[in-house]
């Protein structure tokens, strides 16, 4: 083989190789993306039942109840909307009402969430960026918030 | 006194830098042997300084001097001893100061050690390891610096994060900044060629135990962070897929790819360019790694702080040096001179095709990494890449890659016969083949991974020997002449076997503890007993304890198996009163292979609690796995032939041309 064949076999493999992935990148980015929604958006968007995706928010005050088997019941709220979520299993350390969490599962046709995973943060100063992006995109973060968890971080 | 005393250390260290970064390149350019020499010794004299700014830095935590800034935010004077120390890394300015700390280390090794280097190439590369440097300085000096007082000294400081209070983190990121940092010294080897605009098998040579360290620090310290994970966050997992954790395996796979074309480059003068370019993207992507982590675009356990000005210098630093970085390529590379000749088929084949998935591989990992980041810059819209993503991707491109890494040792170079080398692996895959068949029946066909994985891990890991039985003529010869023939096998040889197998331990562990875990979750009252797949625990009831800095209700349970008991399991939950604070303590019992994992839930007034138990088959051989492939690279480095400064036979073998 000359030296050119030899790099066209080369180059030809190395693209066959890339083609690959290509394609398994794209069929796993529609398969398998989960969409993050505030309770607003959960609302507003009109999303079907069925659907992945997590939600964000704060844990509405008041509403954490817990139930047999380890069921546990309660609302995300972004202060304008509130979702009501269940969830089996052991909730974070850091799940407290008032408290940021985001909740992955499917929503029924109910509009309740069943969520099989429950996030919290993993540092009590610190709010997970989602949460503080549907709270500000409900008007609900105030400012003075942010430069304390600002300044905390410092 | 001692915080100004670091801070003008620091200061020091970068005035040492700026003069390192500017006066070895006029030194080689104009031919000047001292102005080049003196690199060498700014080199080690920063390091020294640097040192001297960490040492201080460590005194203001272990003596609690809450009057700074970083110590009173991070640190608590009940703390235990080790965790005062482990504090100094465990924030962003002091792990800034751990990562500065590491690139004048790997600076002063070169300058110290690198003595068979040519005077140029080493003032240049030195040169360039400073300006690398010098923008870290800088950074910590504007943004980040860890010796700022506060007005009125606290009496007491706020605690480390509870979750980082574990030793775990003592060992984790000073391992993993050696990994991350360490590929900064390729980049200046890199970066110096291209400047050079000369490049030959010596310089791969040159630049192959530097690699191979960082890999090897690199491995471990990903394996720690992933073992840390696995026990500290009580979810039973040990690969997350998160982004914090794709910022250090991306670094690992181009690292990888890189210490393998190395080979290629120092063996046939061959593939140059692409190894120039492995060099640089290394270390980009350890740089996008501190980005992501450091910026605080990220949510996670990494992240400290959300300064957007810090963000934006890293930004910048990261613009400059792989942008500088691949400008210089774009323009130096194609001057540079062709290299040898090769078959597709041949043991130069074979690291192309090892190249090209794991860069593949990694790009992939690169797209779901990135891709909501910028998504989300785009549009607004937020998602998330998750496992399935990656498994979708990154395994079915591993997959190959794994199959293929017997093979590879045992092709010739130049021109390899694959037929040849399969005949010579039959055996092996035939015995790959039987384990799949047995553990597909035993399985009575549940699941068609785990046959299939396992039979591929036997494969890698008994194929990976091959080479070697051959080689010293095991069971063909007398076994007292086989084991003179394996002594006097280059330790390089028994370094690939042992890595080879490594990644196929590793490999096995996961497919046993994800395709075998069982796991229960639920809640129950003293004296009540759950069983999992053969063992039985009894809660045996909740113990009140206190520790230095927390108090923790921990639940006892004595655990049997088949009736016989084996010990005591207590997971427990550690309130933190400084930052009242929860954690969760999971408790572990190792048998054998696999290991039992207990995690508690809510804990309630009622005495009842909620676990989660998980039995893990195998799964320390993800870990050991990754312990063996750093044995293997260890062996690697401690090969005569590569070892730095390495006397005479390396410069004579460098001073013939290459072909």
């Amino acid at each position: 083989m000359t030296r050119k064949q030899r790099r066209l076999v080369l180059i030809g493999a190395s693209l066959g190789v890339l083609a690959i992935a290509a394609a398994l990148v794209l069929s796993a980015l529609r398969d398998s993306i989960l969409f993050f929604n505030s309770p607003t958006d959960v609302v507003e968007k009109h999303l079907a039942p069925g659907t992945r995706m997590r939600v964000g928010g704060l844990v509405k005050p008041g509403s954490v109840e817990r139930g047999d088997n380890l069921l546990v019941r309660f609302a995300v709220t972004d202060g304008k909307t509130d979702i009501a979520v269940h969830y089996r299993g052991i909730v974070p350390d850091l799940f407290r009402e008032g408290q940021g969490v985001v909740a992955e599962g499917k929503l029924e046709p109910s509009g309740m969430l069943a969520a099989d995973t429950v996030l919290a943060k993993h540092d009590e100063r610190y709010m997970p960026r989602e949460v503080v992006d549907a709270l500000k995109k409900s008007g609900r973060w105030q400012e003075g918030e942010a430069k304390s968890a600002g300044s905390a971080a410092k | 006194m001692i915080p100004e005393l670091g801070h003008y250390a620091l200061v020091l260290a970068l005035t040492l830098g700026l003069i390192q970064a500017i006066a070895p390149i006029i030194g080689a350019r104009a031919h000047d042997a001292s102005l080049m020499q003196l690199a060498s010794s700014t080199a080690v004299v920063q390091f020294a300084f640097v040192g001297l700014a960490f040492l201080a830095l460590v005194v203001c935590y272990v003596t609690s001097d809450f009057s700074v800034a970083t110590v009173y935010e991070n640190s608590h004077s009940m703390m235990p001893l080790i965790y005062k120390i482990t504090s100094v890394w465990g924030n962003h300015e002091g792990s800034m100061l751990l990562w500065v700390l590491i690139l004048s280390l790997f600076g002063a090794l070169v300058g110290g050690f690198g003595k068979n280097l040519p005077s140029a190439l080493k003032a240049r590369v030195l040169a360039v390891q400073s300006w690398i440097a010098c923008s870290f300085y800088l950074f910590i000096l504007f943004t980040s610096n860890p010796f700022l007082r506060l007005a009125q000294a606290p009496f007491e400081g706020r605690d480390l994060n509870p979750i980082l209070q574990d030793i775990g983190l003592a060992i984790h990121p000073p391992l993993l900044y050696l990994g991350y940092v360490g590929f900064s010294i390729t980049f200046s080897f890199a970066i110096a060629a291209l400047i050079e605009g000369r490049i030959d098998a010596a310089w791969a040579r040159w630049v192959r135990p530097w690699t191979l360290a960082a890999w090897m620090f690199l491995t471990v310290g990903i394996a720690m962070g992933s073992y840390w994970a696995y026990y500290e966050l009580g979810w039973g997992g040990f690969w997350f897929w998160d982004p914090v954790e794709n910022a250090s395996l991306m670094p690992w796979l181009v690292g990888t790819a890189l210490l393998h074309s190395a080979v290629v480059m120092e063996k046939r003068n061959a593939l140059k360019i692409w190894t120039l370019l492995l060099a640089i993207l290394a270390f980009s992507l350890s740089l996008i790694g501190t980005f992501l982590v450091r910026s605080g675009v990220l949510t996670s356990v990494h992240t400290f702080a959300n300064d957007p000005a810090r963000g934006v210098f890293i930004l910048a630093i990261l613009v400059l040096f792989i942008g500088g970085g691949l400008t210089l390529f774009a323009w130096r590379a194609p001057m540079l001179k062709q290299g040898g000749l090769f078959a597709p088929i041949s043991r130069e084949g074979a690291l192309v095709f090892n190249n090209l998935f794991l860069t593949t591989a990694c790009l992939t990992v690169f797209v779901g990494t990135l891709y909501p980041l910028t998504l989300e810059a785009v549009t607004g819209e937020k998602i998330s890449v998750g496992a399935p993503f990656f498994n979708l991707t990154f395994v079915p491109l591993f997959i190959p890659l794994l199959f293929a890494m017997p093979f590879g040792p045992l092709m010739a170079w130049k021109r390899g016969d694959i037929l040849g080398v399969a005949q010579r692996l039959i055996t092996v895959l035939g015995l790959g083949m039987i384990v799949m068949a047995v553990t597909f029946v035993s399985e009575a066909g549940r699941s068609v991974m785990a046959p299939f994985g396992i039979g591929l891990a036997t494969f890698v890991m008994v194929g990976a020997f091959i080479d070697i039985v051959e080689r010293i003529g095991l069971f063909r010869l007398s076994f007292s002449v086989s084991r003179q023939r394996a002594v006097g096998l280059p330790r390089s040889v028994w370094g690939t076997a042992l890595a080879h197998f490594g990644i196929a331990v590793t490999f096995l562990g996961v497919v046993g503890a994800s395709t075998w875990a069982s796991e229960l979750i639920v809640a129950l009252k003293p004296t009540q007993t759950i069983s999992l797949s053969g063992y039985e625990l009894v809660f045996d009831g909740l113990v009140q304890r206190f520790g230095p800095n927390y108090r923790e209700a921990a639940a006892k349970f004595t655990v049997s198996e088949a009736g016989v008991p084996v010990g005591v399991m207590e997971p427990s939950k550690r309130t933190f009163t400084t930052r009242a604070t929860t954690t969760t303590e999971a408790a572990l019992m190792t048998r054998g292979l696999s290991q039992l994992y207990l995690s508690l839930g809510d804990v309630n007034d009622d005495g009842s609690v909620s676990v989660r138990l998980y039995r893990k088959p195998m799964v320390l051989l993800i870990w050991l796995g990754a312990v063996v492939m750093a044995l293997g690279g260890a062996l690697s480095l401690s090969d005569r032939r590569l070892r730095i400064g390495a006397p005479k036979p390396a410069a004579k073998r460098v001073a013939q041309p290459a072909e």
